[in-house]
């Protein structure tokens, strides 16, 4: 077994804008097992921040437990991070985010960490709208337990224990779309053609974006009866549209048919090229969003690629009216501001 | 993949490439980038190993099967397996292949009772070997064993041709030549020296099966016609015939000031070994610009290192005399005014170039040449227009170098074989393949496939000054066994081939996410020209192949871009299905008898 990875890379491979090669957005080997998909979408953070291009150390890191929650070591090495407690991950983003807004937060979790103990927190930072970026690697399965079904499971989906899952599955795409994100995608750690232009267009996204990244279990839940498969995934994905993502300030050099393309921009000047195939939906509507991935559902396709987009709504710091520097730039006269501005605070209780 | 990407039509005037056959034996041979750049076809990775793991008489035998002087190459082997190296284009310099060559020689035990048995039931065929340099004696190497019987006939009074005669002892010690001359010349080649053939003719009434010509190309070129050549002869010589009369003792000193002119290997030799002979002024002057000259860029450093001024630019006009004397020549310079430029000098050696002489060859033979220094031959048998004459090393087709005359004498001895026997000379053996898998666990390999990022080693050298008291002193001391490891494991093992088993693969990216080098990827098949633009870092590279295979459950197929792969195995050890594995391929060229 090899524990590390050589040195040395495609000689050709060219700088970004801010000067960064690919490997400064690299981090350790990866000690899953081999073929899983959370190694995939760990390479798709790697290429969408190379390519955006993110500054390392401008993002932070923050996960839970579980396999999914293991990969920010694989990953931005040269970045912030926080491991935290089981399903607690969006209470310490939140913290984190609430102290600095200027970082870019990007929460990794899984189906476990998510859907069954971190259920409750998922649920409330979405309805905040927490500027982040929460990525799901989703199974179905706790791999990290030896394969138990996770509440992602779909009922009958089996995994390699051989029995068919009993329960409901709680589909987070869904969840989020009702709860008021403004950004939901659902994405496929076998695709990264796909994959990579969602994860940029979700970090350029200013409040909650959702990215549900279904994420085979080689060792426990690539069945030929487990509906998180590498081949059922194949067989029954359908994209929403394919799409490009043009970060801020980087010439449009695509040529897009008029008519062909949805355009859809992004606060802080990039745009999303949808294109649209047969049957390409409107992205900006949540009724139709909510539709779509219902009877999507009924018929046993999943939906991939933007499914719900809405900019323009307030983030938490909005809403809360906080700070609008980081709480480490703060002087001491804008922390303590003296007695005259105490008592003009306290007439405006009287 | 989304499932629109699948639905690629392709465009009428492309026509999507063809799954690679690995089984053609050239396919990984073209991989192991030294082994096929060598002319012997040496299989330097599998002896690199073995010097890893200290087996130095082992790592000794593989070369002296394939290249027939392992230490005297180890030495003085124009290296063209170096510049192929792919550590060169992944890192900064390449292997140091040919002083790893030289550790196997300085490192192993007595390995005579390796050397293959001769029968002493010899098969009843007599064959002569025309001059006893390094493609005769491989010829004598590649048939003793197989029973013929073999006189050599050479003008010298040792065997070693080139190697002896020209070659400065600085370089290569007399008792490493030796040694590896006695492996061959012990096998019972019965040899004559002193002795010159002067007439083909009367030597074919000897009645042998077979003769191989392995005269070299012994003769320096002169400069007859610029004046002043015949007036200041006593001080003007010709390189190679200069270093011949230097290695026998013949001279042994030379003027204050000596100007070698030309820019090859011999004019470095010649220019080291005249600082030796105490010459305390030596410059070497150049037609061209420096950075064109034909000398190895390692053999100009360390005439650079002797304090040899390299003056470039400078074409020769005259040499100069003054009663009766040599003081120097008169050159143009390029670029420069019409006045010449004067350079003052007691003692002149040229090293412009050498060709073959046949003039002791009869015309009304029936062996036919092309002009003097040509002969007609087959470029692949080496076989004359005389059945049973063969030509072979610089003889054959003018100066190249040691390594290529090993070559040449291996193939000249599948043709002599075929011959004796009867046999087609074009329906000539393959080389022999052997696949072994490297698995020895889970994710363990039978190779170390680490790779460091070790720098190139320094081979140390004597002191500058007591090497130039000295001509006998050999310059470079050669890697240590500590060195010799360190530099044995930067080898990317280029021989332990990724090969893709195209059923297995789930298509999950994981050997795609762990290439350090980006050489793989899952596309829609296309033209070569198309794939390689596609590709995620473009395959820029055309001399190296790209790997496709078949169509997989998606439409798409892999592509890997052989140019930069490591070798390291990762991709064979994240695969999830096993479609990965690391297989050696040793590929041996074919020897005469098989």
């Amino acid at each position: 077994m090899t524990f590390t990875r050589p040195k040395f890379r495609h000689p050709d491979l060219p700088p970004n804008a801010l000067g960064y090669t690919r490997r400064d957005y690299e981090g350790a080997l990866s000690t899953l097992c081999a073929g899983c998909g959370h190694d995939s979408i760990s390479n798709a953070i790697i290429q969408a921040c190379y390519e955006l291009p993110l500054e390392p150390h401008r993002v932070v890191k923050m996960s839970g437990i579980g396999c999914s929650s293991k990969t920010p070591a694989y990953f931005l090495g040269r970045s912030h991070g926080f491991n935290s407690v089981h399903g607690r991950m969006p209470a310490i983003a939140t913290g984190a985010n609430m102290a600095n807004r200027d970082l870019l937060y990007l929460g990794v979790s899984g189906d476990g960490d998510t859907a069954s103990i971190g259920l409750g927190q998922f649920t409330h930072v979405v309805r905040r709208n927490l500027n982040m970026v929460y990525i799901v690697m989703n199974n179905g399965c706790y791999g990290l337990t030896k394969g138990q079904d996770s509440a992602t499971a779909d009922r009958g989906s089996t995994s390699k224990k051989g029995a068919p899952n009993l329960f409901e599955s709680i589909d987070l795409c869904e969840l989020a779309i009702q709860l008021g994100a403004g950004f939901v995608a659902r994405g496929f750690s076998g695709d990264k053609i796909q994959l990579v232009p969602l994860l940029k267009a979700a970090m350029s996204h200013k409040g909650f974006s959702l990215v549900d990244v279904i994420s085979p279990c080689v060792t426990f839940n690539n069945t030929n009866a487990s509906t998180k498969s590498y081949q059922y995934v194949r067989d029954h994905a359908e994209a929403t549209g394919t799409l490009d993502f043009i970060p801020l300030r980087q010439e449009i050099t695509t040529e897009y048919q008029e008519g062909s393309t949805q355009e859809v921009p992004l606060h802080d000047g990039s745009v999303i090229y949808l294109y649209k195939g047969e049957g390409a939906r409107d992205i900006t509507n949540r009724r139709a969003a909510m539709d779509s991935l219902e009877s999507h559902r009924v018929e046993s396709r999943i939906m991939t690629g933007i499914l719900y987009f809405q900019e323009g709504i307030e983030d938490t710091h909005e809403m809360i009216k906080t700070s609008q520097q980081p709480l480490n730039a703060l002087q001491q006269e804008d922390l303590c501001p003296g007695n005259a501005a105490l008592q003009q605070l306290m007439e405006g209780y009287r | 993949m989304s499932q629109q990407a699948y639905l690629f039509i392709y465009p009428c005037e492309i026509t999507p490439l063809k799954p690679t056959d690995i089984q053609d034996p050239e396919y990984f041979h073209k991989v192991i980038d030294c082994q096929y750049a060598c002319p012997a076809h040496t299989p330097v990775p599998e002896y690199i190993r073995l010097i890893a793991d200290g087996r130095y008489a082992d790592a000794y035998m593989i070369n002296w099967h394939s290249n027939v002087f392992p230490g005297v190459l180890g030495r003085i082997c124009d290296r063209p397996c170096e510049p192929a190296c792919r550590r060169g284009r992944v890192d900064k310099d390449p292997v140091a292949i040919c002083r790893l060559k030289r550790v196997t020689a300085d490192f192993k035990d007595d390995i005579r009772a390796r050397l293959p048995k001769i029968p002493s039931d010899k098969n009843g065929k007599k064959i002569a070997l025309i001059g006893g340099g390094p493609a005769s004696l491989t010829v004598a190497h590649d048939l003793m064993p197989l029973g013929y019987q073999i006189d050599l006939y050479d003008e010298q009074a040792a065997a070693g041709g080139f190697m002896r005669s020209q070659v400065p002892s600085f370089r290569l010690p007399l008792e490493v030549l030796d040694e590896e001359i006695s492996y061959i010349l012990d096998m019972g080649v019965t040899t004559t020296f002193n002795c010159r053939i002067t007439s083909l003719k009367e030597f074919l009434q000897k009645g042998y099966d077979a003769v191989f010509i392995g005269t070299g190309a012994p003769r320096g070129r002169d400069m007859p016609n610029l004046p002043g050549r015949r007036e200041g002869g006593a001080s003007i010589h010709v390189g190679i015939e200069w270093l011949a009369a230097v290695s026998y003792g013949h001279i042994e000193e030379i003027g204050t000031t000596t100007l070698v002119i030309g820019g090859g290997n011999t004019a470095m030799d010649c220019c080291r070994m005249a600082r030796r002979l105490g010459g305390k002024d030596v410059r070497v002057v150049v037609r061209g610009p420096r950075s064109k000259m034909n000398a190895s860029p390692w053999e100009i450093e360390d005439a650079l290192r002797e304090k040899i001024p390299i003056m470039e630019n400078l074409t020769p006009l005259e040499f100069v005399v003054k009663d009766g004397r040599l003081i120097g020549m008169h050159f143009e310079k390029a670029g420069g005014g019409k006045e010449p430029v004067f350079v003052a000098c007691d003692e002149v050696l040229l090293a412009v170039g050498q060709q073959n002489a046949f003039t002791w060859i009869e015309k009304d033979l029936g062996l036919k040449l092309k002009n003097r220094w040509v002969p007609v031959i087959d470029e692949v048998t080496l076989q004359s227009t005389l059945p049973q004459v063969f030509f072979g090393g610089d003889a054959a087709f003018g100066p190249r170098n040691v390594i290529t005359a090993v070559a040449l004498g291996h193939r000249a001895a599948i043709s002599i074989d075929l011959f004796c026997r009867g046999k087609d000379l074009k329906d000539r053996p393959g080389p022999s393949v052997t696949l072994s898998s490297q698995k020895m666990g889970v994710h363990d390999w039978i190779y170390d496939s680490r790779v460091t990022d070790e720098a190139r080693q320094h081979v140390p050298t004597v002191e500058t000054v007591k090497s130039i008291e000295d001509r006998m002193l050999e310059v470079e001391l050669g890697f240590n066994k500590k060195s010799g490891k360190t530099e044995a494991e930067r080898c990317l093992n280029c021989d332990v081939q990724t090969v893709f088993n195209f059923k297995e693969c789930i298509e999950c990216d994981a050997c795609v996410d762990i290439c350090p080098t980006s050489c793989i990827n899952f596309l829609v098949n296309g033209d070569e020209e198309d794939l390689r633009a596609r590709l995620s870092m473009p395959a820029k590279n055309t001399s190296q192949a790209l790997y496709v295979s078949d169509i997989l459950k998606t439409g798409r197929v892999m592509v890997k871009d052989e140019n930069v792969c490591l070798h390291c195995g990762l991709c064979a050890e994240r695969c999830p299905t096993a479609a990965w594995e690391m297989v050696k391929c040793f590929y041996a060229c074919a020897k005469a008898g098989q």
